[in-house]
């Protein structure tokens, strides 16, 4: 007993008091692309046949974030002449065209659906639906249960049953083998629901677009309200995603 | 040794030197290396200019591979030699519809078409509605017989497989694990992509091993292209892959406070795994590692300043986690539910060839770091358990000491001056021609193996992937033989395999 009591004084208190005061991650972390199209349009050539996910438009040098990876390829490639990552990691958005970025960010508050505000802002209940995730984008969302990020104080949980939840949370590409299960779970939930697409992968097949084996692209089965891009992402942006969207 | 050739990790061959025998002394000179203790490491087959073959990877205390031509069968090594080849040979099977005649347990591995087109082994029909989880699981009959089927969506936040217990009340007589819903044509899709997309995918295979596997994947593509990495990269490298191995150990060991209802260490342990997590972003930007491991050494250089967060990290936690795992283990209620929970004798961990601490923790001592070693293990030290009674209470113990273990080898690695030249970007690279290599390297839960062929240009024509979950998950099922259900959690964490790296 005095050893749980000593180790707890130890560990002291350790929840992270975001939103409330910003946080800064380390500048290693890749968030907001920052985009100059003024740069030499040779140099924006170069990163898109570079890119190994095709996340970069050449012509008009605007990045998908539903495809990028985050690898950072193209800022070393660019020398950060065309491309420079920021460190901010808010990068939720409500529509999948919102992701082809140009360097403008659309304002997610504004976007998110009024309705879903008053039905979810108090108590938000979501089924996670791993669909071929490769377990990381799964880790990083479980992690919100950990004292630092305490997902619960803001009234949202992850739980069991899709007939307690008030919608899904999907992670991975979609494997073929996958898909019954996942939409059994959608139906499972109760109406009315949201769909939240989570990961490179789940909203458009992530490192394994191509392959026969995955659908890739979960707006093709179910409607999407919420996309948070990143392979994974950082759990930040998923906690600003749920609470700039319910809240 | 005749009919194999000796090879080294890491190193290519050209594949005219491997031995290529009939499928008959393929068999007999399998049997002969396993039943003299031997482990098999691939085992896979592989089909070019029409002509397919079977092509193995086994180890003792070196490294052999050994090859055939195959026609729509052959003889199951299986119930003739060893549990040892079960896996491969369903997954020969359902890869290419060849057929391991006399296999006694022929079953589905992941539920995908053939790469050949060959009619499928097991009679399904993937042209039409997705059919996973087709499969008669053995049942066990009589009244007081039940059932208890699990997944394929579980309860938390975790991937999808389907568990079906057969019990006689609380006790459960036989577990089978049925997966494969993860599956998302990782091999089919290696070959057919260009290079620079490789790492990703690689990444991707597990993300919880994404240092592991890439390390796998990057040290091919550095021997095929004959490209050296400087001691600056190796280093971190090594650091990353000691840093997965530590989070995920402590994740671990949080999950198994949890499930025997011990609040306290599951919090810490959670948030301290955080810590290592975050420590990879201080490396290369991303949590799991991805992104920093390239051909020919890492996208991202560890300088100073890294150097400095990292150390200040271990020295400010290294303490906390020795209290806390001492919080864990002396607790004697932990060491109630710990001890004598889910074992697996040391000859069945042998018969069955477990890897990682899930072997180590019933006496099979094998660790790639020390018989295989790359990048810098060669010259580090190693860790040696003493704890084998192959319960749920070893795994932990083996893994409480790799975290100390570990956390030494960074320190010691963070000692050395070295810093990488230049980071590496992904560049495309002419392959050798008609080569193999294969990579080893103990990932967190064990042995990682990739394996590449590549063609008369250069192209590569077959990439195999081994995830140590590809051995220990029947290593799980046997630990549930005649104990409680309600243990199965424990049981279950204990070993934390992984889905997707199962099912690629
Ligand atoms: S960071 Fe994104 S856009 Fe840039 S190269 Fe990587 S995947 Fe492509
Ligand atoms: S988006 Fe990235 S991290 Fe998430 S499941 Fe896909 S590969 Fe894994």
């Amino acid at each position: 007993m005095l050893k749980i009591i000593k180790n707890r004084l130890d560990q002291g208190y350790r929840t992270s008091s975001y939103p409330k005061q910003p946080i800064a991650l380390y500048e290693r972390f890749r968030g907001r692309p920052q985009i100059n199209r003024q740069c030499d349009p040779a140099l924006i050539r170069q990163c898109a046949e570079a890119c190994p996910q095709e996340a970069i438009d050449a012509a008009s040098g605007a990045i998908d974030l539903g495809r990028c990876t985050f690898c950072g390829l193209c800022e070393m490639q660019s020398q950060g002449k065309f491309v420079q990552f920021s460190q901010n990691f808010e990068l939720g958005v409500a529509t999948r065209a919102d992701l082809i970025t140009d360097g403008s960010y659309a304002d997610l508050a504004g976007h998110a659906k009024q309705h879903f505000k008053k039905l979810f802002g108090r108590s938000l209940q979501l089924r996670q639906v791993s669909a071929a995730g490769c377990n990381a984008c799964e880790a990083d969302t479980n992690v919100l249960n950990t004292p630092f990020f305490d997902l619960s104080r803001f009234g949202i949980d992850f739980v069991a049953s899709p007939r307690h939840a008030d919608g899904i949370h999907v992670t991975g590409p979609i494997s073929r083998n996958m898909k019954a299960a996942l939409l059994t779970t959608y139906e499972a939930v109760p109406s009315p629901k949201v769909v939240i697409a989570s990961g490179a992968c789940s909203i458009s097949g992530g490192p394994f677009y191509g392959s026969d084996e995955i659908v890739g692209d979960l707006n093709e089965l179910l409607p999407v309200d919420l996309y948070i891009p990143g392979c994974p992402p950082h759990p930040l942006t998923t906690l600003h995603a749920l609470l700039t969207f319910f809240k | 040794m005749d009919n194999l050739l000796q090879i080294a990790n890491g190193e290519v061959v050209r594949r005219a030197d491997i031995p290529d025998v009939s499928v008959e002394t393929f068999g007999m000179t399998l049997a002969e290396f396993v039943r003299n203790g031997g482990f098999v490491v691939q085992f896979f087959a592989f089909a070019e200019n029409g002509i397919t073959r079977l092509l193995a990877v086994v180890r003792n205390d070196r490294l052999y591979v050994t090859s055939c031509v195959v026609g729509a069968e052959f003889p199951s090594l299986t119930g003739w030699v060893s549990e040892k080849f079960h896996m491969f040979e369903r997954e020969i099977a359902e890869q290419y519809g060849i057929r391991p005649t006399a296999h006694p347990w022929l079953k589905m591995v992941r539920y995908h078409r053939n790469y050949s087109g060959a009619d499928d082994v097991f009679g399904n029909d993937y042209g039409g509605e997705e059919i996973p989880g087709k499969y008669g699981c053995f049942t066990v009959e009589g009244e007081a017989i039940h059932e208890v089927a699990v997944g394929p969506v579980h309860a938390g936040i975790i991937e999808p497989g389907h568990f079906r217990f057969q019990c006689a009340g609380e006790e459960v007589l036989h577990l089978e694990i049925q997966l494969g819903y993860q599956h998302r044509g990782v091999e089919r899709l290696l070959p057919t992509v260009p290079q620079r997309r490789l790492p990703i995918i690689c990444e991707a295979i597990a993300g919880d091993t994404a240092i592991g596997h890439n390390l796998c994947c990057c040290q091919a593509l550095e021997a095929l292209a004959g490209l050296t990495v400087d001691v600056g990269a190796r280093i971190v490298r090594t650091i990353a892959l000691e840093l997965e191995r530590i989070a995920n150990h402590l994740g671990d060991l949080g999950a198994l406070s949890g499930d025997v209802a011990f609040n306290p260490p599951a919090a810490y342990f959670g948030r301290m795994r955080g810590d290592f997590l975050n420590l990879l972003q201080v490396l290369c930007g991303n949590r799991f590692g991805k992104g920093l491991v390239r051909p020919g050494g890492v996208a991202f250089v560890m300088g100073d300043e890294q150097r400095k967060l990292i150390a200040a990290k271990l020295e400010e936690i290294t303490p906390q986690v020795k209290n806390v795992c001492d919080l864990l283990f002396s607790a004697h209620t932990v060491q109630a539910r710990f001890e004598n929970t889910g074992i697996v004798s040391r000859e069945m961990a042998e018969d069955l060839g477990l890897v990682g601490y899930a072997g180590r923790a019933c006496g099979l001592p094998y660790d790639a770091r020390v018989a295989f070693p790359s990048e810098c293990y060669a010259e580090l030290p190693h860790n040696t358990n003493q704890m084998t009674s192959g319960d749920v209470y070893s795994r932990a113990t083996v893994r409480r000491e790799e975290i100390m273990h570990s956390l030494a080898l960074i320190e010691l690695l963070l000692q050395r001056p070295e810093t990488t030249a230049k980071a590496m970007m992904m560049e495309e690279r002419r392959l050798a021609a008609d080569s193999l290599v294969v990579t080893i390297n103990e990932g967190w839960r064990g042995e990682i193996a990739h394996c590449v062929l590549t063609g008369a240009d250069g192209a590569i024509v077959r990439y195999k992937v081994k995830d140590p979950s590809f051995h220990n998950w029947t290593g799980l099922a046997m630990s549930l033989r005649n104990q409680g259900i309600s243990d199965f959690p424990l049981c279950n964490k204990s070993y934390n395999l992984s889905y997707c790296g199962f099912d690629l």
